[in-house]
């Protein structure tokens, strides 16, 4: 994993298209459908919201950074569906060949279940027996360097530019399902989740504008962390 | 330990280039295959252009206002609540609310991808999405601020939440001082989606003049 992705911090003075109008939700109509067939493809249960994450990071740089949001996601879909066994690259490449199944797959989105789904979403908070190793108001730090300890190469979500920092247990989320884990189908493993908060001069010592007081907080699985 | 590989040439670039053709191959594919019912994407489409959006959460906000017991509720443990209001789902399955203060900014951002609390805005706006504002907010959140005409009170930290875990965040703006004695239903039209995000501030609605 290149972590083309990870973004935070990188030096960038370009300027955010700010503000924007709420409508229309979707600029293009292709917007509309790369997102409905996402999410009616990942019903289908062949994998999971950090496996699809993963997909995405995972794309060769130069697309990741030339491709627009949708653009993301649509790489990421076809990859998904190739390596997950859906679909093949041949028919990918053709899909007038393949021939018309004669009916829908019973684990198929229905149109009566997408109201449902989507209020219902899928929860990551899993209930354990462990106990948190770290108790609120105590000083931690950040593995150093951010990678995934499990795969090499793989899945993470702590950020590059918070990696051997040290910050504070604000806030206790429960257990959580583990992305670094649950990315590759290696299992849920959930763990504690907490809110660490990093001054903000720990992050970006030469952040001229910032204030003592300014903090960035991040939620970080507990083997993320090691006492301070 | 596993390796994660990298793919010399990976399957999406069997694909035509466009992202309109790009669309049209695999929603057809999927259709043959009997793995998605067309049906089903127009409904999901329906669901965020019509009924999933950014006056979901301008409601929490207005009731938080004007209802101290909600509000302290609201802070404390927002999901039960927002639960009992139809208010969660996919991409809001746990939400923590923050408060705008004379002493504390909030400010949202995702800088692994663009998490964001669907089921109380809806769709991210581009510019959340885009990959200056997640390269900046975290490093210069005050710079971006005076961009988007955020003015800071001399007396306000500011505290950006780099949602990357499933814990999806929700500020909840300060209530302007000029819409205080409106109804609960008035307020909710001064509510913005960046006044939600922390990108913004409330202001009066345009109708109201």
């Amino acid at each position: 994993m290149t972590r083309v992705h990870d973004m935070g911090g990188r030096p960038c003075n370009d300027r955010i298209a700010h503000p924007e109008p709420d409508r229309p939700v979707f600029k293009e109509e292709w917007h509309a459908r790369a997102l409905a067939v996402t999410l009616a493809a990942g019903v289908l249960g062949k994998w999971n919201l950090d496996a699809s994450r993963h997909a995405r990071e995972t794309l060769p740089p130069d697309a990741y950074l030339s491709f627009s949001y949708y653009e993301r996601w649509l790489a990421g879909l076809a990859d998904l569906l190739v390596r997950r066994g859906l679909v093949t690259v041949e028919e990918l490449s053709n899909p007038e060949s393949c021939p018309a199944a004669p009916s829908l797959v019973p684990c198929a989105l229905m149109p009566d279940e997408v109201l449902p789904i989507l209020q219902k979403g899928s929860g990551t908070q899993r209930d354990t027996d462990s106990v948190p190793r770290f108790r609120a108001d105590e000083d931690v730090r950040t593995r150093n360097p951010a990678d995934n300890a499990l795969v090499s190469g793989g899945h993470t979500r702590l950020p590059a530019y918070a990696q051997g920092r040290r910050g504070t247990v604000r806030r206790i989320h429960g257990a959580h399902v583990l992305p670094d884990s649950n990315a590759h189908f290696l299992g849920e493993a959930p763990e504690p989740l907490y809110s660490v908060a990093f001054p903000a001069s720990e992050l970006f010592p030469n952040e001229g504008l910032a204030r003592s007081g300014d903090e960035v907080f991040l939620d970080l699985w507990e083997s993320y962390l090691e006492p301070a | 330990m596993p390796h994660d590989s990298g793919d010399g040439n990976p399957p999406h670039s069997a694909l035509p280039p466009e992202p309109e053709l790009r669309v049209k191959a695999i929603e057809s594919l999927l259709i043959r295959k009997g793995l998605v019912d067309p049906a089903s994407l127009d409904r999901i489409i329906d669901a965020y252009e019509h009924r999933i959006g950014p006056r979901n959460g301008a409601r929490v906000v207005a009731k938080a206002w004007t209802d101290p017991e909600f509000k302290s509720e609201l802070l404390r443990d927002a999901s039960p609540l927002l639960d009992k209001m139809e208010l969660s789902g996919r991409q809001g399955e746990h939400v923590v609310a923050v408060e705008n203060t004379e002493s504390v900014h909030n400010l949202v951002v995702c800088t692994l991808c663009s998490c964001y609390p669907w089921p109380l805005l809806g769709i991210p706006p581009s510019w959340y999405k885009s990959d200056a504002y997640r390269s900046r907010a975290v490093r210069e959140p005050r710079r971006v601020l005076a961009e988007f005409g955020v003015e800071l009170l001399s007396t306000q930290d500011v505290r950006v939440w780099d949602s990357t875990a499933e814990i999806r965040y929700l500020v909840l703006p300060m209530q302007p001082s000029e819409s205080l004695g409106a109804d609960e239903d008035a307020l909710v039209d001064w509510v913005t989606r960046d006044s939600m995000i922390g990108a913004g501030l409330p202001k009066r609605p345009e109708a109201a003049g």
